[in-house]
């Protein structure tokens, strides 16, 4: 362990100071600085909550439907700030990648942690709703650390995978803004997946993404929250698929980084 | 590898694939893959063939004109970029100051920045809160510590960019032309930090256009010219050889910089230099063409890198020529004893006239002369001394 620690003991002091970095460049020169963190998604909920609760009516058949939304957006979230915030971060870093040698991965790495941080800011929001809503927790809701770690490994291989494809293929960003915009409406954040056609939900529930995301709505939130089980009728084993995809995901991706972040300083 | 040896180069080849040739968009993989002209790929060689050797404890100098590739090899060495032929083994814990102010931040304060760029090096929050007096003491910083860094002069940037570098308990450390900013208080700061580090058996490797530097403080050099390595070895033959690069400009007839013009009323047709016995000795032939009023001829000697040092005219020594005869030889001798210290020098001749006004014919470099001393000094100006020591 000691060890371990000495081995990583530059990755992880630059780790540190990255993500601080990162949070004082961010807020910066704003006057409620760290307050829009929390802020931000808050709003962005509001405006939904209230399009689909009031005008379009489609939660209003959930239990806790505002809890349920705000936690479907939180996570999203995770997912846009990590894998939109990672497309650029190799290139963008570029200046600093000419004067030192360091491992690379700790940027990709900063960002996951930095929206992390963000993620459990915001958490505290969902805490409050869910006091508010009476919901109760049950032990069931231990689940959501393993669910957090899927979505962690997920964000972050996809991440990977951007900022490396992004230094030699710069339509990344273009193709990725608009991939993301798609995958937002594949991914059953504002709409319960009951109200879309059986076939369709067996397709978007495969998602890593959506599959943590009702998940996490089951265990926490309410059990009206189709899951992937429920979806495919109690088939536990049909979690390998979505937990597969994860895996594959993020070891190539880290893979296909490792390969060529002994470049980056040259072509980024 | 001996223990002895730091770090080893072994013929490192470097190319570069020239950007605009690169495939830069998905777009650009479907059309190359549909044109049936293949996609050229001019490489840029920025290295050939380096391989030599750095012991612990050296001061190791790089020098070599713009864009001969010493800076691609520092980034070869610190691991910033692959060779693309060879090998770098390094011994000991390596620190690159390639720039002023790896990592530094414009929009952060002095004080983040110091955090930032120590993380860079290495050090913890904690360990850079121990030092940071130390640092911000050390670049005269104490004021501005709480400004944005876009507000900072680039002196003051480099200021604290090296208080930061010399914390780093570097056993090897990468120097890149950090001396050419910086006021004179600062260089020597700089260099006391050097001698300082120097008893510490710290090897330092240091690139400089300043052969002065190099001539005082290095151990070894390197020179590097057309990506390839030039000469290596004792800094006198070394900052030299690289004087001479320009030098080879100036001999050269028809080249840039050597010039001979005027109107021809009047000829140098020979020069001749000679040293011995530490004298100076400069003959020159001259014809007149046409007749032309109180001509005169004068030289001067010039260092390689073009300072121009001594030299003097028949005005200045008060000798009045009345007439240049017309079409036959005239020879102007000058003698005197040598104080210039050992190296090449050029030569240049005139012949003006009409109160200094018109040049009849200005031939710079019209010869070389070679200085020998049995020393080597780093002053300009050597006198032959006499030195008593009474006890």
């Amino acid at each position: 362990m000691k060890n371990l620690k000495k081995r990583y003991r530059y990755s992880i002091i630059l780790l540190k100071e990255l993500v601080r970095t990162d949070f004082k460049l961010k807020y910066q020169g704003s006057i409620l600085g760290y307050l829009w963190s929390l802020l931000r998604p808050l709003l962005i909920f509001l405006i939904l909550y209230i399009v689909f609760t009031k005008f379009l009516k489609i939660g209003s058949g959930i239990q806790n439907y505002p809890v349920y939304l705000l936690l479907g957006i939180l996570l999203w979230n995770y997912f846009v700030e990590v894998t939109s915030g990672s497309v650029n971060a190799i290139v963008g870093k570029s200046d600093l990648l000419r004067k030192i040698n360091f491992p690379k991965y700790v940027i990709i790495f900063a960002i996951s942690i930095s929206a992390l941080i963000n993620l459990s800011l915001t958490s505290i929001v969902i805490v409050v709703f869910m006091y508010i809503g009476h919901v109760t927790v049950t032990l069931q809701s231990l689940w959501l650390i393993p669910l957090i770690i899927e979505l962690i490994l997920i964000s972050t291989g996809v991440a990977f995978f951007l900022s490396t494809a992004f230094v030699r293929f710069r339509d990344i960003s273009y193709i990725w803004e608009v991939l993301i915009q798609a995958a937002f409406y594949a991914t059953p954040i504002l709409y319960p997946l009951g109200e879309i056609p059986a076939s369709a939900a067996k397709l978007l529930i495969l998602n890593p993404v959506a599959q943590v995301i009702q998940d996490s709505r089951n265990v926490l939130v309410t059990k009206q929250a189709d899951n992937i089980n429920t979806i495919y009728g109690g088939n536990i084993y049909i979690w390998l698929i979505p937990t597969g995809l994860t895996i594959v995901t993020v070891t190539l991706s880290a893979l296909y980084f490792r390969n060529k972040s002994r470049y980056f300083a040259e072509e980024a | 590898m001996s223990d002895d040896v730091v770090i080893k180069a072994d013929g490192i080849y470097k190319d570069f694939i020239l950007p605009h040739e690169r495939v830069g968009s998905v777009k650009g993989i479907f059309t190359g893959m549909f044109k049936n002209t293949r996609v050229r790929k001019e490489k840029q060689h920025a290295l050939k063939n380096i391989s030599f050797e750095i012991k612990r404890g050296e001061f190791f100098g790089i020098v070599g004109r713009n864009g001969s590739g010493k800076s691609t090899l520092l980034k070869i060495l610190a691991g910033i970029y692959q060779p693309t032929r060879g090998s770098v083994m390094t011994n000991g814990k390596l620190v690159p100051f390639i720039e002023l102010g790896v990592g530094f931040n414009p929009e952060l304060t002095g004080k983040d920045n110091v955090y930032l760029n120590g993380a860079l090096l290495g050090f913890s929050s904690t360990e850079v809160d121990e030092m940071y007096d130390e640092i911000v003491g050390f670049a005269e910083l104490d004021r501005f510590m709480d400004q944005k860094l876009k507000n900072y002069s680039s002196g003051m940037q480099v200021r604290l960019a090296f208080s930061m570098a010399i914390r780093s308990k570097a056993e090897i450390l990468l120097l890149d032309e950090v001396l050419a900013v910086g006021d004179a208080d600062f260089q020597r700061k700089c260099f006391e930090y050097f001698d300082k580090i120097k008893l510490e058996n710290t090897t330092i490797i240091f690139i400089s256009h300043d052969m002065n530097a190099v001539n005082e403080y290095c151990d070894r050099a390197m020179l590097i010219d057309n990506n390839e390595i030039i000469a290596i070895g004792s800094t006198a033959d070394v900052t030299e050889n690289y004087l001479k690069l320009f030098s080879s400009n100036v001999t050269k007839n028809n080249s840039l910089t050597s010039k001979r013009w005027g109107d021809e009323a009047a000829a140098i047709t020979g020069v001749d230099a000679k040293f011995e016995n530490n004298k100076i000795k400069i003959e020159a032939e001259v014809i007149g063409r046409t007749s032309i009023e109180s001509p005169n001829i004068g030289f001067r000697l010039r260092d390689l890198s073009g300072r121009e040092l001594i030299g003097t005219n028949t005005r200045l020594e008060n000798i009045k020529i009345k007439k240049l005869p017309l079409n036959k030889k005239t020879v102007v001798k000058w003698e005197f004893e040598n104080f210039l210290k050992q190296g090449e020098y050029n030569i240049d001749i005139s012949i003006i006239y009409r109160h200094d006004t018109v040049v009849a014919d200005w031939w710079d470099g019209a010869a070389v002369i070679s200085i020998k001393r049995d020393h080597h000094s780093p002053y300009m100006i050597d006198p032959v001394y006499k030195t008593v020591i009474k006890y």
